[in-house]
């Protein structure tokens, strides 16, 4: 029968009727519904088994706080595991399956373990899986996995969309129940700019589901009239569905909209927004989560918080069960039986642990003063309770109330630390709350609705006044004042029965007892020891609870005890909402060089450099291998003449009068006279005296230099030179800006690149080796008047130069460039070639600069200017960089010129073991030299500088290989460097 | 956390890449002199460890580029102070 629990009245719209299905069994709900209340108003008790012994377990709780009800909801990659029935807003089509059961729920059979718990107490596989040794990684872990855990991943790439938004407002309120609205109201009339957040999808908190009266109208009335009256505000901005998950430095808040209804009707609409809120002050209004009793197998389904019941019955209109029962230690119990009764329910009985006189009259039910729920029977729904005087009472469903916890977690993410009140007994906040928070309402502790009102109302007023707001004239609404009483009530002594205190993760009274047996005195050790409240709930039912019981336990005080650490985040958040849009390709943004397209049309294979695209090698037709293709850009460009892009190296403009004397300083070799018209090699240092970065600087007038930096250091390259500037020297007159962009670079390297390049110099611009030397810099123009750059530099060892035109000619030059060079066969080169003919020429690269390496293991020792001081000199001149034995760059040959060699392989005397001890040093960049026909390499060796001409191994254990090599300079190609010059 | 900009205004410190205390504006000018290396290793590696107000270099990296002294308590993340490095250093005596 469909909706058999479901009663009259309530917070739902009975026309729209909602299908879903639990475990594959079709369901009605309607909107306005949880997924939890749609399954209690269809007698879905058991929804789900418990995290270690499987035990059958059901909805506990209407909120956020659900240790049990948490489920797989969607399928396929849409799958979300534990997801909390009690917040899960139903929607049409809604597919829901219960966690962690082998077998049928009803039927676990991993419930084994339930009666195995003797065996399986806190820290039980710290003890129990000890021997042998080597059976934890293979069979205990994996089998303790399985059976353990809550719900599965998809594994799947999650389809949904989330994304992230930033706001700014003057008041942040938390909590849009009766306080927060308060608060809202008043702040808002003041005129200050508001964000009023609450988790729920129907912003109200408690009032919805009680039957308080304020203003004369029914609670979740005067909520609705209130909300409408802020949403028409302009200075307001309501976000409801919406929890705050942590409070961070200096205002800044997040917070987490779902908005899966939306999602689910367009897939590239976000399913959760993570906002960022910046806000002066906060008001935290965050209302109270109310907790259990631990008496002998309280986690039966059937026994809920005294407060989701009311929460059930009066705002989803579900009533959970024929034969209801009422246990609690405080006044506020007493209303679920109020409630029931005014809904037309009968009580069965009302069990106060206080010996006092009953709190009100509840007919029909029996009461009992100064009793307790001592155990409990029914193994898939509660049957019956066993109570201390003796007598058994059926009763298919338990309202517990062992009284409320304010939620103050927020207060204590800056290490605020609550303090104990004895009144209600519970924390309330203390000191150190996030700059510019307070507290209003019941997560203040103000248990009174009618105190709670006016202090949200105040304080509202009090902080738009401080913002400098005028003060609101409103007054708080009325309501009558109802007394909360209560006597604190951990445990009840439960005999062999277990009693659960943390649900979701399975940690009864005896756990948290036996840890404090076995030493574990601290609260934070418990925690970790028994994993109390480490849970997706975090303990919010379970956690005061537990220190009581800890108090109890040990003799003393609650405040001696002390709570753990609360930190972010308030409630499970999706990784990908962290993530926002920044998935994929969107990680990062991709850079393209000005002539990226071009390079595309040549079929050019691309890698990433950082977030560049570069070009690798650029494949023709019928070339199957890669290395078919570099080899010979590699040969076309030694022969004749290659084109490279090399946009992506950092390129600064720097300008003043005091720039040679800056570049002096930041510069390891000497820089101070470079004339005009003239390009420099230059080895930057970190001060610690390792190389950190290379490059060329042109000099292209008096007081104007451009600076190259690697690809990969351009940004810190920059940032160092500011510093440099800024913090070191900040009266040189030094002006820089990144130029990396602004302007399209190509190397045009080869014995015909003047005659390339002479074709589209403007003729009045003279290239010549006469008026164009090796290492010359200038200025000209190109193609009829563009401006250019041109600097006789080259990596590759040939005839070559960089030509720089502003970015919007990139494309152009590029396609200039190799028409002009068609009847030199000019090709086009990619990274690898790159690479293979700066190996060829033994220049160091990334590999070669990994941040151990000074200048001297670099065989650039003799670059280091002795007479001026700059980054890395006093540093660099320590023994330990200087000595002999450091791990030396040179060049390695195989001696069997077939032989393969590998970048990465550890280098070995000829007759020693490959072991730790024996390793010499490693090859850092290897290729195959199509020049000289065989595999060469540059690394690293102890002593490697004088020990050129010696035989030794270069082994890959990895990749199985293992070659003679001979130790040689590591300029294989064209040592003297003749080709540079013609 | 949030940094005001002296010229800027607060900024979310997303935008910013953090260096380390601004003991590394001391930079020792005595690059010549025998006490240089025990001088220079000073300054590049022995830092306090305050528990309290601390002085340390940002980089407005994703804005002005500018390199700012914060002061910021280390215990409560307060930042009481933000100026420009490049005054904060010729106040220090630092200029060519």
């Amino acid at each position: 029968m469909s909706q058999i629990n479901r009663i009259d009245g309530g917070l739902i719209d009975r026309e729209k009727v909602l299908n879903f299905t639990f475990n594959g069994q079709i369901l009605k709900g309607y909107e306005g519904d949880t997924l939890a209340s749609a399954l209690l108003a269809n007698n879905k008790h058991l929804i789900g088994r418990s995290f270690k012994y499987h035990r059958p377990r059901g909805i506990v709780t209407a909120g956020s706080e659900e240790p049990n009800a948490i489920m797989e909801i969607g399928n396929g990659a849409y799958k979300e595991p534990n997801t909390r029935a009690t917040v899960t807003q139903l929607y049409n089509g809604l597919e829901a399956n219960s966690q962690n059961h082998r077998g049928p729920l009803s039927f676990d059979f991993m419930a084994i373990t339930d009666f195995l718990s003797p065996l399986l107490g806190a820290g039980f596989y710290y003890k129990t899986f000890m021997w042998p040794k080597a059976f934890w990684e293979k069979f205990y872990e994996p089998a303790i996995r399985k059976s353990a855990g809550l719900g599965t991943l998809s594994t799947e790439t999650d389809p949904d969309t989330y994304d992230k938004g930033f706001r700014h407002c003057d008041i942040l309120i938390i909590g849009a129940g009766a306080s927060g609205l308060s608060a809202a109201l008043s702040a808002a009339e003041s005129g200050a700019k508001i964000i009023l957040a609450d988790e729920d999808f129907l912003m109200g908190g408690r009032l919805n589901s009680e039957t308080n009266e304020i203003d004369g109208l029914a609670g979740s009335e005067w909520a609705k009239k209130t909300v409408a009256k802020l949403s028409a505000m302009e200075n307001v901005t309501l976000m409801s569905d919406t929890t705050v998950f942590g409070a961070y430095d200096h205002g800044i808040y997040g917070a987490i909209e779902n908005r899966a209804s939306e999602a689910r009707e367009d897939n590239d609409k976000p399913r959760q927004v993570n906002w960022r809120i910046y806000t002066k002050r906060t008001i935290l209004c965050a209302g109270a989560t109310e907790r259990l009793i631990a008496f002998g197998n309280n986690d039966r389904p059937g026994i809920m918080l005294a407060s989701a019941v009311r929460a059930y019955l009066n705002r989803f209109s579900v009533v959970p069960g024929q034969r209801i029962s009422v246990y609690t230690n405080n006044d506020d119990g007493w209303k679920t039986a109020k409630d029931l009764n005014a809904k037309g329910f009968r009580v069965v009985a009302v069990i106060d642990s206080r010996s006092i006189s009953p709190v009100m009259r509840v007919p029909g039910a029996e009461i009992c003063m100064g009793t307790d729920v001592i155990d409990t029977k029914g193994r898939r729904a509660l049957k019956s309770i066993q109570l201390s005087n003796g007598k058994t009472i059926e009763t298919d469903t338990l309202a517990v109330s062992g009284g409320w916890n304010p939620n103050l977690h927020f207060t204590c993410h800056h290490r605020g630390i609550p303090k104990w009140n004895e009144e209600i007994a519970s924390f309330v906040p203390d000191s150190a709350p996030p700059v510019g928070m307070s507290v209003a309402g019941r997560a203040k502790g103000t248990m009174v609705l009618a105190d709670a009102i006016i202090e949200g109302h105040n304080q509202g007023s009090s902080v738009a006044l401080e913002l400098g707001y005028k003060a609101s004239e409103s007054k708080p609404a009325t309501t009558s004042v109802v007394a909360y009483n209560i006597s604190a009530h951990w445990g009840v002594p439960s005999g062999k029965n277990r009693a659960w205190v943390d649900f979701q993760n399975d940690v009864t009274v005896k756990d948290i007892k036996l840890a404090n047996q076995e030493g574990f005195k601290s609260v934070e050790h418990v925690k970790r020891y028994t994993t109390l409240g480490m849970a997706t709930d975090q303990g919010k039912t379970a956690n005061v609870l537990a220190i009581g019981i800890m108090a109890e336990s040990m003799g003393q005080t609650m405040e001696d005890t002390g709570t753990t650490i609360f930190r972010p985040p308030y409630v499970p958040v999706a990784i990908g909402a962290f993530a926002g849009r920044r998935r994929g390709m969107e990680f990062y943004p991709t850079r393209y060089t000005p002539s990226h397209d071009w390079s595309a049309e040549q079929n050019a294979v691309f890698v990433e450099v950082g977030m560049w695209y570069r070009s690798q090698w650029f494949p023709l037709p019928g070339e199957t291998h890669w290395r078919q293709s570099v080899d010979r850009e590699v040969r076309q460009t030694r022969s004749s003449v290659g084109i490279c892009d090399v946009t992506t190296l950092g390129k600064i403009d720097i300008k003043g009068e005091d720039v040679s004397e800056f570049l002096n300083k930041v510069y390891a070799n000497a820089f101070a006279k470079v004339p005009v018209g003239k390009t420099r090699y230059g080895l930057m240092l970190r001060e610690d005296g390792i190389a950190m970065d290379d490059g060329t600087t042109a000099r292209l007038s008096e007081n104007h230099f451009v600076m190259t930096t690697t690809t990969a250091n351009a940004v810190s390259v920059y940032r160092h030179l500011q510093f440099c500037h800024q913090c070191l020297w900040p009266d040189l007159d030094v002006h820089m800006i990144s130029v990396t962009e602004q302007y399209a670079q190509y190397a045009v390297a080869g014995p015909n690149s003047r005659k390339l390049l002479e074709k589209i110099v403007d003729p009045e611009c003279d290239i010549s080796n006469e008026a164009f030397p090796y290492m010359a810099a200038g200025e000209i123009t190109v193609c009829g008047g563009v401006p250019a750059r041109l600097f006789r530099i080259s990596f590759s060892g040939e005839l070559a130069y960089e030509i720089a035109v502003p970015t919007r000619y990139g494309d152009s030059l590029m396609r200039v460039l190799m028409e002009a060079g068609e009847e030199f066969s000019v090709i086009p080169y990619g990274t690898e070639a790159l690479g293979v003919m700066r190996i060829e020429k033994g220049h160091a690269a990334g590999p070669e600069l990994n941040g151990q390496t000074s200048a001297y293991d670099l065989g650039m020792g003799g670059m280091i200017s002795g007479k001026k001081d700059f980054i890395g000199y006093t540093l660099g001149l320590r023994e330990e960089l200087q000595r002999d034995d450091r791990m030396q760059m040179v060049g390695f040959k195989p001696v069997n010129p077939n032989d393969l060699l590998l970048a990465g392989s550890h280098l070995l005397g000829l007759r020693d073991k490959a072991t730790t001890e024996n390793d010499q040093g490693w090859i850092s960049s290897c290729i195959y030299s199509p020049i000289l026909g065989h595999y060469i390499g540059i690394g690293f060796i102890k002593s490697g500088h004088s020990r050129k001409g010696e035989n030794v191994r270069a082994v890959d254990l990895v990749r199985g290989n293992d070659v003679e090599v001979e130790i040689c300079s590591p300029h294989f190609f064209d040592p003297e460097g003749e080709r540079l010059r013609v | 956390m949030i940094i005001d900009h002296p010229l800027l205004g607060p900024r979310d410190s997303e935008e910013f890449v953090y260096l380390g205390s601004t003991d590394l504006i001391d930079r020792p000018t005595n690059w010549e002199s025998s006490a240089a290396a025990e001088d220079f290793h000073q300054y590049q590696y022995i830092r306090e460890n305050i528990a309290g107000d601390i002085q340390e270099l940002w980089y407005h990296e994703q804005g002005d580029q500018s390199w700012l002294v914060v002061t910021r308590n280390t215990l409560t993340h307060e930042i009481s102070n933000v100026e420009l490095a490049e005054d904060f250093s010729r106040a220090k005596g630092r200029g060519k």
